[in-house]
């Protein structure tokens, strides 16, 4: 118990860079991710190939390798970022694919019918899109962005790896020096990953009842 | 309605714990190994002597002590230590089992028992000796800093205030550094590899660790790093194993020393990190 | 093609689709051109930098059997969490409140811990070997979720299923291991096999505790051969896993494709599933994902629990 006590103030430091490695790229992942997704329900050929092959690639790639290609390779090509931004750009694009899919999904939800009364009082393409259809499959979205929000959270933890002091970096120093109280250690890491992931599940839990009678 | 599609799966795992990798040595030995020694009955000597076969627990990732190549087994100082160790007790090199020990898990993998030795550029310290006891040290390492070919402007580590320094998570020389210089700005990481991309380019100025490792990297890319500045600790490297088994401390305290004696230590260096470093004076062992 | 954005496209519409096609595909090639040219000008496609792959035959070996790694600890963990996943689903829908709460939590405690931080639980704390560190890690997680793909996938069977089961004189247990599990195994596999490939990726993390799989063999390459090859051999991983995954993702459509022309009429509102540009649409694929509220081809699995 002590351990935790006792390093309560790196604990708070690591938990705070976690959250806010989870916030940052949750929001960037949640705009990519749509983009995306308008992508791959647009009518133009090579857009939804982007869409598609960029889904396929990143889904399929684990995310300790784009951690890798952010870090390493990024600078190779010029672009030079903080560890920190690195690891914000790696999250976000490996969770922008599992946004995109949502996004879809979500899309393919709406009724046709929705769609084809938009664009019989004549709304163009981006009207109905705006206006008729992202509201609507936004709400049967919700539940499921919020377990990508909560698979997110977890991931950050890969980031210890990559030179984020996060959560998880915290918990591999103490149970390094302080190798008698390895237990206590990693539940307190265990316990700060739950102050968000549970409240998170809770609200999906919540959310998945609300979208179901809006149906 | 049967649902045999569980079946297929299962069969399918079966299959595939079944696979097995094998793995090839290729090693001529450096040192006599001994002729079916004698040990007394119960000691850890007599059981692995009798079992013809040792586990040690070494590093995969560490020029010039242990590392791994393509081939299966590792490669360096510590290595060769080992099978100094492993042929007092009657053992072939290849009968040595390699198992890759990284930082964290050392400790555990002796405690139960994974491990009958670990030798890997395992700095001997206090904190370790409450779950394990160490022979040797068998060779003193200190921390100093590499930086680029070009730099000038770090020359210590009392230059350090303000710069970013990469290192290893859960090492002594990160922990070393938080104590004595916090100005110091740490980035980590979880292998020393990951720390030369970013001195390349710039994202850090140095990287921090014990300076045999070091001059590793130095050696491996030829014309880009240095090493700056005198060790600034000591880091006696020793060979950690089950706690209170005092009979087995002493035989490989033993085997260590008749090594500096009849060269065997010094032939071991030579092979491996002495393509790079001076061959030094080996430490004295400590019989705590 | 008409879809639920736009109707079949006029001549004057089909224009602008052809002018954005080459616009697009202008863009595209351009970003391509970029990033090729930046690496070569760096010398990322330099004969040194990929040598090991050609002259030495043991590089695919060790690779070879970092795979194997991978894929044994991967099948191992897929088994025991599918096993598990019947288990927590089973008991989550139990009649009895207080197995069914206690499930709840154990569940949400479960699905909220980084898988890593289980793996290095196991590797420090248990007394086991590194490769089953990695599978507890694996299993422990990917039950809770598979365990709610089943349940929801359950309940999304239509109702007639478990009264019919109960008016031939089915118990509650024999109707959900003869009659609605199969079902809903059948109805959820997309997001099963989604989660495989979840699971498969998430060994990766194994390289963490130092299990030697895949990714752990090539930072070992790294290591052994110097910096210089560090992009060559992140590469060929990155190659590698993208195959295997996609394979398996293929693999599912077509069990999809398969069972979907077996299906028994079920569902009543169960879509035919959509699968363009041979993307798997099924149960969102998201790493805290159950909830295939969001899909084409499943009703939304209404309220948790009866209250």
């Amino acid at each position: 118990m002590d351990a935790i006590i006792d390093n309560a103030d790196l604990y708070w430091e690591g938990f705070t860079t976690t959250l806010s490695l989870a916030v940052v790229s949750g929001a960037l992942a949640l705009v990519l991710g749509t983009v995306l997704g308008a992508f791959r329900v647009s009518p133009i050929p090579p857009l939804r190939l982007a869409g598609a092959w960029y889904v396929e690639t990143v889904r399929n790639t684990p995310l300790t390798v784009v951690f890798f290609f952010t870090v390493f390779v990024m600078p190779q090509v010029g672009i030079q970022v903080p560890f920190y931004s690195s690891a914000v750009v790696a999250l976000t694009v490996y969770t922008a694919a599992f946004v995109c899919e949502a996004v879809r999904s979500g899309v393919n939800s709406v009724g046709v019918g929705q769609a084809e009364a938009a664009r019989s009082i004549g709304l163009t393409f981006g009207q109905s899109l705006r206006h008729i259809i992202l509201p609507q499959a936004f709400r049967t979205v919700i539940p499921p962005l919020i377990n990508i929000f909560i698979a997110l959270t977890k991931n950050t933890s890969v980031a210890g790896g990559f030179f984020v002091a996060e959560l998880f970096n915290v918990g591999r120093r103490l149970s390094n020096s302080l190798s008698d109280q390895v237990p206590w250690v990693l539940l307190g890491v265990a316990l700060f990953y739950l102050l968000i992931t549970i409240p998170a599940g809770v609200l999906a839990g919540w959310a998945e009842r609300k979208a179901a009678f809006a149906r | 309605m049967r649902f045999r599609r569980s079946t297929f799966a299962a069969g399918l795992a079966v299959a595939a714990l079944t696979l097995s990798a094998c793995g090839g040595g290729e090693d001529e030995p450096v040192t006599e190994v001994e002729e079916s020694p004698e040990f007394e009955a119960g000691t850890t000597m007599a059981e692995l002597a009798e079992a013809d076969s040792i586990t040690i627990g070494t590093k995969f990732d560490q020029p010039l002590f242990g590392l791994r190549g393509p081939s299966g087994d590792p490669e360096g100082f510590d290595v060769e230590i080992g099978k100094l160790i492993a042929a007092e007790l009657g053992i072939e090199p290849e009968n040595i089992e390699w198992v890759e020990t990284v930082s964290a898990n050392r400790e555990s993998f002796i405690e139960e028992g994974r491990v009958d030795i670990v030798v890997a550029t395992y700095t001997i310290n206090d904190a370790r000796k409450e779950r394990v006891d160490f022979a040797g040290p068998y060779f003193v390492a200190g921390q100093t800093l590499l930086v680029l070919e070009e730099n000038t402007d770090i020359n210590g580590p009392e230059d350090l205030a303000g710069k970013t320094v990469c290192t290893v998570e859960g090492s002594t020389p990160a922990e070393n550094i938080r104590e004595n210089f916090p100005e110091a700005e740490l980035s980590l990481t979880d292998a020393y590899g990951n720390c030369l991309e970013p001195l390349r380019n710039g994202q850090v100025d140095a990287v921090t660790t014990d300076n045999v490792i070091l001059s590793g990297f130095v050696d491996q890319n030829p014309g880009e790093f240095k090493i700056v500045g005198e060790p600034f600790t000591e880091e006696p490297y020793g060979i950690g194993l089950q706690k209170g088994d005092d009979a087995f401390r002493d035989f490989i305290n033993d085997v260590l020393e008749e090594s500096y004696e009849n060269g065997a230590w010094a032939e071991a260096w030579e092979k491996t990190a002495g393509t790079v470093l001076e061959t030094p004076e080996p430490p004295a062992v400590d019989r705590y | 093609m008409s879809s639920v954005l736009y109707d079949e496209p006029g001549p004057r519409t089909r224009r602008l689709i052809q002018v954005g096609t080459v616009a697009g595909a202008l863009v595209l090639a351009g970003v391509a051109a970029f990033v090729l040219v930046q690496f070569s000008s760096r010398g990322l496609f330099d004969a040194d930098r990929w040598d090991i792959f050609v002259e030495r035959t043991d590089v695919w070996e060790f690779l070879g059997r970092g795979l194997l790694a991978t894929l044994q600890a991967a099948a191992t963990g897929a088994v025991l969490a599918g096993v598990l996943a019947v288990v927590l689903a089973v008991l989550r829908m139990s009649r009895n409140g207080f197995v069914r709460r206690t499930t709840a939590v154990v569940i949400e405690l479960f699905r909220g811990l980084p898988v890593v931080l289980l793996m290095l639980a196991g590797a420090l704390l248990l007394p086991v070997s590194l490769f089953w560190a990695v599978v507890i890690g694996l299993t422990i997680y990917n039950a809770a979720v598979m365990g709610e793909i089943l349940r929801a996938g359950i309940l999304s069977l239509p109702k007639g299923q478990t009264e019919a089961a109960y008016a031939i004189g089915l118990t509650h247990f024999q109707t959900l291991r003869m009659i609605l599990l199969p079902q809903a195994v059948r109805q959820m596999l997309p997001s099963l096999v989604s989660q495989l490939v979840v699971l498969l990726k998430d060994t990766s993390l194994g390289y963490i505790v130092g299990y030697l799989e895949l990714l752990r063999s090539v930072q070992n390459l790294r290591d052994f051969f110097g910096n210089r090859y560090l992009f060559s051999v992140f590469f060929v991983a990155a190659a590698i896993y993208i195959t295997v995954n996609f394979l398996v993702s293929r693999l599912a459509v077509l069990t999809e494709r398969v069972l979907s022309r077996s299906r028994s009429g079920g569902g009543g509102d169960v879509a035919p599933v959509n699968l363009d540009e041979g993307t798997r649409d099924g149960g969102v694929d998201t790493r805290g994902g159950s909830a295939p509220t969001a899909t084409s081809q499943s009703r939304s699995p209404g309220t948790r629990e009866r209250q």
